[in-house]
């Protein structure tokens, strides 16, 4: 019995190391066509690393559309399954010389005050993660208005709910995905007062499994949909499918989050559920930094704040499902830029 | 002559394992257009400079520590038989509450630190407790309570970290507990490492690596040589053939399950005391998992699992240089899940042919069929005599908790 039960776990290790291959880099030589470029973009990406279609993939994109204007190389860097050896990741980067060094995600926000002070002469960013407070010279914070994406995902869902309930699934209860789930929720009451919107997280705080479980996404989704749901919000990174497979066995709509997932998504029957997907620009804020870098005109010890006005944040149209309430969303854009809506960043 | 031989067959096990690993990674790195030799020698290779070569030695042993003190709280429990699953569980909750603990008093150094390690020692051994009371109590298989036990730990750690115990300020991207006063940070061995001659690492070397050696000496002893080990190690053998012999198998469940939790609550705390100062979301996790690995390929002995630790230290770092080579680090973790399958299988050939040799030296000594209690074991009991040598009488446990752990 417990042998078996210690075959099954070493199986099972074995599966989880398959599961956690990646394609083999190659950005560096393919990147810069002159050659002459001196770019040497060091890239630290977030748990999960290259191949999640998502935030990491997004944060290369931006990447590598800067080194195919300005030249250069970029070299990554993923961390191991536990997140440990981020510091050591980071530091072996502008050790290694490679300056800019951007991390990727929220969780460099600790490594990046070690690591930045003992790097002085490094150009360094974060994404998703302030470093105003920090009193660093050396380390950009790339923030993004999650809340005011997610609002206008809330606008479209009510709009276009026939039962006036809709859903919301985050992968891990923490305070980024929170600001997806309070921004959502204003958005639907914004248009219905009286909406029903279901939030349910796949794993509570510390416990990052929520971002790769599709099965439990796709068990949320579902009992939400089985409930009256005729629409949910995903912000829940690779569990995000399950949701998408909720919808379709139900007959139902789901909403995107990160990239246009519409795009990333390669099954017809998943796309055609996708109404919309809730566009965060990391491969914009990233190629922005990188130019920035260029030209010697990154301030240092500042977040910029990438949002609606910016265009860091907004509704995907591909698929044509919300085309008919354009008027309607572009309306409620304004109001948000204007400052005549303050969308909420906790729920 | 024969401990001599199964000491050899015990090594053997390991050794196949580790090198039938390396083969199958070989060819996997080669099947993905690499050469195996060129990442062979980027994994061992600890960089140019004296600082960098100390440096990735200092990474290497402050992975190690945790992954030691894991593999230790998994093998005490193994050496009776019991599968403590349960090891992340208690860890993670006990890493928590010892955080907040730590946070909330005022005490002098040694004093400070003193109380939250035994703070950690008394959650862990209390979450692991309840694995052996359900399992005396009513015959649970701690196998699945320490799973489902998992899951509530984690729960539980979460809602504390979220709730009473979060010390980090509203919005922060990063939920932590308040931070260790000074008074609560275990110094490290940097300046030893200095005295040595060495190069000045840019990590601090975590001085809980000294508590882990303390610790593994002395479940070391306590296994080899106590009473109570010997009772441990019996029950595990042949629960049976130990409780006829004498030994009170519930309360050795129980026991044995509190102190792989005490064990296992130190695990998160070379970080917490050396480095972190604080529990939050991003604390490292996992460790009571890698720690089940860790114990299979040190085959549940101390200092093969000090080995193991290591081992599956050094292949940690080896990530990052490969990575910086542009091999895929996914190579590391072939290498660490081929190791832990590899090991299951060649521990249980070795075990099988420990078993036949002692069956034929068993058949030749008395001319009779090989007792089917009989084991590997040379140290084991002699038939009708207690572990003391004497004989008692004594009557056995309730049948079902026995069951179970077949």
């Amino acid at each position: 019995m417990t042998k078996a039960a210690a075959l099954l776990l070493a199986g099972s290790l074995a599966l989880a190391a398959c599961a956690s291959d990646e394609e083999p880099t190659a950005g560096g030589d393919s990147g810069g066509g002159s050659g002459s470029g001196d770019l040497q973009v060091g890239l630290a990406y977030d748990v999960g690393g290259r191949g999640d279609q998502s935030f990491n993939d997004s944060a290369y994109a931006g990447v590598e559309a800067a080194i195919a204007e300005l030249g250069g190389e970029v070299q990554e860097f993923s961390p191991n399954d536990d997140g440990s050896d981020r510091v050591e990741g980071l530091a072996n980067l502008a050790e290694a010389g490679y300056d800019p060094v951007i991390g990727v995600g929220f969780a460099y926000a600790e490594t990046i005050a070690e690591v930045a002070e003992e790097f002085p002469e490094t150009t360094f960013a974060v994404v998703d993660s302030s470093v105003a407070e920090l009193g660093l010279e050396n380390a950009t914070g790339l923030l993004f208005a999650e809340e005011q994406g997610s609002f206008l995902a809330g606008v479209a869902a009510a709009l276009k709910s026939e039962t006036d309930h809709v859903g919301f699934v985050g992968g891990v209860e923490m305070p980024l995905i929170q600001k997806f789930e309070a921004g959502f929720t204003a958005g639907a009451q914004a248009v219905n007062p009286d909406i029903q919107v279901d939030v349910e997280y796949i794993s509570p705080a510390g416990d990052f499994s929520g971002f790769g479980d599709p099965a439990r996404g796709q068990i949320l989704a579902r009992s939400m949909y089985d409930a009256g749901a005729d629409i949910v919000f995903h912000a829940a990174g690779g569990s995000g499918s399950g949701v998408f497979q909720a919808a379709a066995e139900t007959g139902n709509r789901a909403i995107g989050v990160d990239s246009d997932q519409y795009q990333t998504v390669d099954d017809p029957a998943l796309q055609a559920v996708i109404m919309t997907s809730m566009l965060k620009r990391v491969d914009n804020a990233v190629e922005a930094f990188i130019t920035d870098y260029s030209e010697g005109t990154v301030e240092g010890g500042v977040d910029l704040l990438y949002d609606l006005e910016s265009d860091g944040v907004g509704l995907a149209t591909s698929g044509g499902q919300i085309d008919d309430i354009q008027t309607q969303i572009e309306d409620y854009r304004q109001r948000i830029i204007s400052g005549e809506i303050t969308v909420p960043t906790t729920p | 002559m024969n401990r001599l031989r199964s000491t050899g067959l015990a090594l053997l096990g390991p050794a196949l394992a580790v090198l039938v690993a390396l083969v199958i990674s070989a060819l996997v790195i080669a099947l993905i257009g690499e050469n195996p030799l060129r990442a062979l020698q980027v994994m061992t290779d600890l960089g140019d400079a004296p600082s960098q070569q100390v440096q990735s030695v200092v990474v290497i042993l402050n992975r190690a520590v945790p992954l030691f003190l894991a593999g230790l709280a998994v093998s005490i429990a193994f050496r009776m038989g019991l599968f403590n699953i349960g090891v992340e569980g208690q860890y993670r909750l006990a890493t928590i509450v010892a955080a907040a603990v730590g946070a909330a008093v005022a005490l002098p150094g040694p004093l400070h630190l003193l109380l939250v390690i035994v703070v950690g020692m008394a959650v862990g051994a209390l979450w692991a407790g309840i694995v052996g009371v359900l399992k005396v109590t009513r015959g649970v298989s701690e196998v699945i309570s320490s799973i489902m036990l998992n899951f509530i730990a984690l729960g539980l750690a979460s809602y504390l970290l979220t709730g009473p115990f979060r010390g980090s300020p509203e919005g922060a991207s990063i939920i932590t507990t308040t931070p260790l006063p000074e008074s609560a940070w275990f110094p490290g061995l940097n300046g030893l490492l200095g005295a040595f001659g060495l190069a000045e690492p840019r990590t601090e070397l975590f001085g809980f690596l000294l508590v882990a050696v303390v610790v593994g000496i002395a479940i070391a002893v306590l296994i080899q040589r106590t009473r109570f080990g010997f009772d441990l190690r019996a029950t595990g053998i042949s629960a049976s053939a130990a409780t006829a012999s004498g030994v009170d198998a519930r309360r050795m469940v129980v026991t044995t399950m509190l102190l792989s939790g005490a064990v296992a609550g130190l695990i998160g705390l070379p970080d917490l005391l050396g480095d972190a100062r604080a529990f939050g979301t991003e604390f490292t996790a996992g460790l009571g998992f890698l720690g089940i690995a860790v114990a299979l390929l040190g085959r549940n002995n101390v200092l093969g699992i000090a080995l193991a630790a290591l081992l599956f230290a050094f292949l940690d770092r080896a990530a990052l240089p490969l990575q910086f080579a542009d091999i895929p680090a996914s190579v590391v973790t072939i290498i660490q899940g081929t190791i832990v399958l590899a090991v299951v299988i060649a521990n249980e050939i070795a075990r099988r042919l420990a078993l036949r040799s002692a069956e034929r030296a068993g058949a030749e000594a008395t001319g009779a069929p090989p007792d089917p209690g009989g084991s590997a074991d040379p140290g084991g009991p002699g038939p009708g005599t207690g572990p003391d040598g004497g004989h008692r009488v004594r009557t056995g446990v309730p049948g079902s908790s026995e069951e179970a752990r077949a």
